[in-house]
């Protein structure tokens, strides 16, 4: 049996395609935070400069999508049916839990305003458990 | 679905990584596919079954 090198080989082509992923997820956390800091810190109001960088921002958000589906591309067969039982949990909470955040909100039983950010960081909360829970079901 | 990779990875005194890499697949997958967890795919237990020069029906078998 030959032993392939570190590009056509699976381990080696995954660890290719995560960093390039991590890469393109830093470089799109960077475009949110000039975005966000930016405004706040130095140009203020300005609609040019704000939509411009938002621009930017999805611009590389673009990047992100395809890196991710080259990333899951690369997957093998087990590993994409992992990630797309993820995906699918994933995004019945982010629909289901949305839309009762949003109402939660709405109706004033929260008192705090219901944000986006939450619910970002329950959709990756989900993501990560059902990635975890998939991976020690084919354990 | 029951099969005889272990056997026969054996026989080859193979490790599951050996394996994973002749077969373009994670270690994982081929430990859970051993372990009869994961069930591969026809296009997978073809090129499982030409990689121990054998017919598919010799490696798997349905029956519970």
């Amino acid at each position: 049996m030959t032993k392939k090198n570190d590009s056509t080989n699976w381990p080696g082509q995954t660890k290719k395609t995560t960093l390039r992923l991590a890469k393109w997820i830093i470089l799109w956390v960077l475009t949110v935070a000039i975005v966000s800091f930016g405004a706040a810190l130095f140009w203020g109001e300005n609609h040019l400069i704000n939509s411009l960088a938002i621009l930017l921002n999805v611009g590389v958000g673009i990047g992100v999508i395809m890196a991710m589906i080259n990333h899951l591309k690369k997957q093998d067969e087990m590993m994409q049916k992992v990630q797309l039982e993820a995906m699918g949990i994933s995004l019945g909470v982010a629909i289901v839990g949305g839309i009762a955040f949003s109402m939660l909100d709405s109706t004033n039983v929260i008192p705090f305003n219901a944000e986006i950010s939450y619910l970002v960081m329950i959709i990756a909360f989900t993501y990560l458990v059902s990635v975890f829970v998939n991976l020690r079901r084919y354990k | 679905m029951k099969n005889r990779l272990k056997v026969l990875r054996a026989e080859r005194d193979w490790t599951q990584a050996d394996l994973a890499s002749a077969l373009d697949v994670s270690r994982q997958t081929v430990n859970a596919i051993e372990t009869g967890k994961y069930d591969p795919s026809l296009p997978l237990a073809f090129k499982i079954a030409r990689l121990f020069e054998k017919q598919i029906e010799e490696i798997f078998n349905d029956e519970e």
